[in-house]
């Protein structure tokens, strides 16, 4: 990116000690909550293994949320449907993966890596353009029209997940992963699954792409400005109906990379996975604050990660500690935890 | 007079139920400031919003340098030279001053010599260069919002109140930048609420009342004329 900065010492505004802990707080939540699991858990070697189960989880709820977030803090657009591209994501991410079961069933790191990027690429490009569609057919109509936006995404999803059962048939799918990324490495004392290390560093990955992306290219730019104020960008000279538009494929392409990533991680599909999954991704979503990819990532990390401690600590208590999560996070912050969308 | 740079014949347009514009006829000539004044509520701020696009109009036509643009979406405006500063100046606060100058350059990179000059009219601006741009002053955020607009050349610049609100010091900085860009050739039209700058910049003017055009003429015949400024908006801009 070409800048014309010019060669002077800048003076900034000093922020209070107050306002800086306030703006940094949301960073250090992660921190704090890893240092609470480590006191609460006790034994070391199992709050390795939780921490680790924390961190791959959330990192592949991000990757599913995270387009989801730009959409809306874009256009204003809140899609039900997103599901759906984290399902038909698994299956045509599952059935590359079953198709070449030559390469995923011998311990051969080179074919088993080949095998799953050949899904990952086909499960992508395959939800990317169903996301193009889904954009030209069931969201442009009712741009601005949040209740119609509801509807129609839902019934998107229904429909979608309808052609799934139509496809692959009804029951559910399971799978083995390939043969290198079964079983555990042992570290600490810890055993720890080898596809959830690769989870976390895959998300960890793509987290700093995009924030790249994001923050170093013009493109990004675009989208930042665009989430803040649309109307604005426009008035610059910039079609943001198209970058939404890229955007959208974006996300469905990520939510598709997200549902491979989850299937192998369950190692089961079942077309309803991506409904499922968008309780965890809403939550994600609100308690980062609409439109931001940064809040989505946290919001994705505590999210995984008290899930896990609570079920270790409080198994009955798992289900209700991300609806507690975002309760606490929205009565502290009631936009989440780092807002974009303003000024809509 | 010289073809005007900005025509607008009959526009009407509505805001969900209320019809706001009610037949604007309005000439913008090429070069110079136009000021847009009118009581508040009058549809000032819609005119602007409806040139750049923002809103559309229901009916009528605007020509801008010859060409319709009726129809046209606000980035095709943007892009045939129409420069927008809107009323609450527009932002991205989350972005730096360096990330908003540069966005504002649409068409390519920022062209340096073009950056001094901005710099020279808005010093601050300089100095906070790498400060996300929510942390400004009203002063400097409503500085940057113009320096936006400044940053490529544009054949028509479309300016909603930019002194709203601001201390004097920076009311008198902000009008020696548009005095600078008219000097360049550039064409304003100016909603503008302070008469001192109204008048120190004005070369036509246009009055608006109930969605319409209501007189149209020379700045300094109106500023002349406190019985027309009476009738035409209800108060003398004088006393205001």
């Amino acid at each position: 990116m070409t800048t014309a900065a010019p060669d002077h010492a800048p003076k900034y505004a000093q922020l209070s000690l107050p306002d800086r802990i306030g703006k940094a707080m949301p960073l250090l939540l992660v921190p704090l909550l890893v240092v609470f699991g480590f006191l609460s858990i006790g034994s070391p070697s199992s709050w390795l293994t939780l921490t680790v189960s924390g961190l791959a989880m959330g990192m592949m709820i991000f990757i599913m949320a995270s387009g989801l977030t730009l959409v809306f803090g874009l256009m204003d657009v809140i899609n039900f449907g997103h599901g759906a591209f984290i399902s038909v994501g698994a299956y045509v991410g599952i059935s590359v993966l079953l198709a070449l079961e030559n390469w995923t069933g011998v311990p051969s790191l080179l074919l088993n890596v080949a095998a799953v990027l050949a899904a990952v690429i086909a499960a992508m490009c395959v939800t990317g353009a169903l996301g193009w569609g889904f954009e030209r057919v069931i969201v442009r109509p009712v741009y601005g029209a949040h209740l119609k936006q509801i509807l129609v995404t839902v019934g998107g999803l229904i429909v979608i997940e309808q052609m799934i059962h139509v496809l692959w048939g009804p029951d559910e799918i399971y799978l083995t992963r390939p043969e290198m990324l079964k079983g555990a490495v042992t570290f600490a004392g810890a055993a720890i699954e080898k596809y959830r290390l690769l989870a976390v560093v895959f998300g960890l990955a793509l987290f700093v792409a995009m924030r790249l992306v994001l923050k170093r290219t013009k493109i990004g730019l675009i989208v930042r400005a665009g989430v803040q104020n649309g109307e604005m960008v426009e008035a610059l000279g910039y079609r943001l109906r198209l970058v939404f538009i890229g955007v959208f494929i974006a996300g469905s392409a990520l939510a598709g990379l997200g549902g491979v990533m989850w299937g192998l991680y369950q190692e089961v599909i079942t077309a309803g996975m991506g409904e499922e999954m968008m309780i965890l991704v809403f939550i994600v979503v609100i308690i980062g604050g609409l439109g931001s990819v940064e809040g989505a990532f946290i919001g994705a990390l505590l999210v995984g990660l008290l899930q896990n401690y609570v079920a270790f600590l409080e198994p009955k208590l798992a289900l209700i500690s991300n609806i507690a999560l975002m309760t606490a996070i929205l009565m502290w912050r009631p936009q989440g935890m780092m807002p974009v969308v303003k000024a809509k | 007079m010289s073809d005007p740079i900005l025509e607008l014949a009959g526009v009407h347009t509505d805001i969900a139920q209320y019809h706001i514009l009610q037949g604007v006829d309005l000439s913008v000539p090429r070069g110079g400031v136009t000021m847009l004044l009118g009581r508040n509520g009058v549809g000032k701020t819609t005119t602007l919003r409806t040139i750049i696009g923002h809103w559309q109009a229901k009916s009528g036509s605007l020509r801008f340098d010859g060409a319709d643009i009726t129809t046209l979406p606000t980035p095709a405006r943007a892009r045939a030279g129409i420069g927008f500063v809107p009323e609450d100046m527009g932002i991205f606060s989350d972005l730096t001053v360096e990330e908003n100058m540069i966005l504002a350059a649409a068409s390519g990179p920022l062209d340096p010599a073009r950056l001094e000059w901005i710099f020279a009219a808005f010093p601050p601006l300089r100095t906070f260069w790498r400060s996300e741009a929510g942390n400004l002053s009203g002063g400097q955020k409503q500085m940057l919002s113009i320096a936006r607009a400044m940053a490529e050349e544009r054949a028509l610049y479309l300016i909603d109140e930019p002194t709203k609100g601001l201390a004097p010091a920076i009311i008198s900085t902000m009008a020696g930048a548009l005095r600078d860009l008219k000097n360049k050739g550039a064409s304003i039209l100016l909603v503008e609420q302070n008469f001192a700058v109204a008048k120190a910049l004005g070369d036509t003017a246009a009055v608006m009342d109930d969605g319409r055009i209501v007189w149209a003429g020379q700045m300094a015949e109106l500023a002349g004329d406190a019985a027309l400024q009476e009738r035409l908006m209800g108060l003398s801009m004088e006393a205001h």
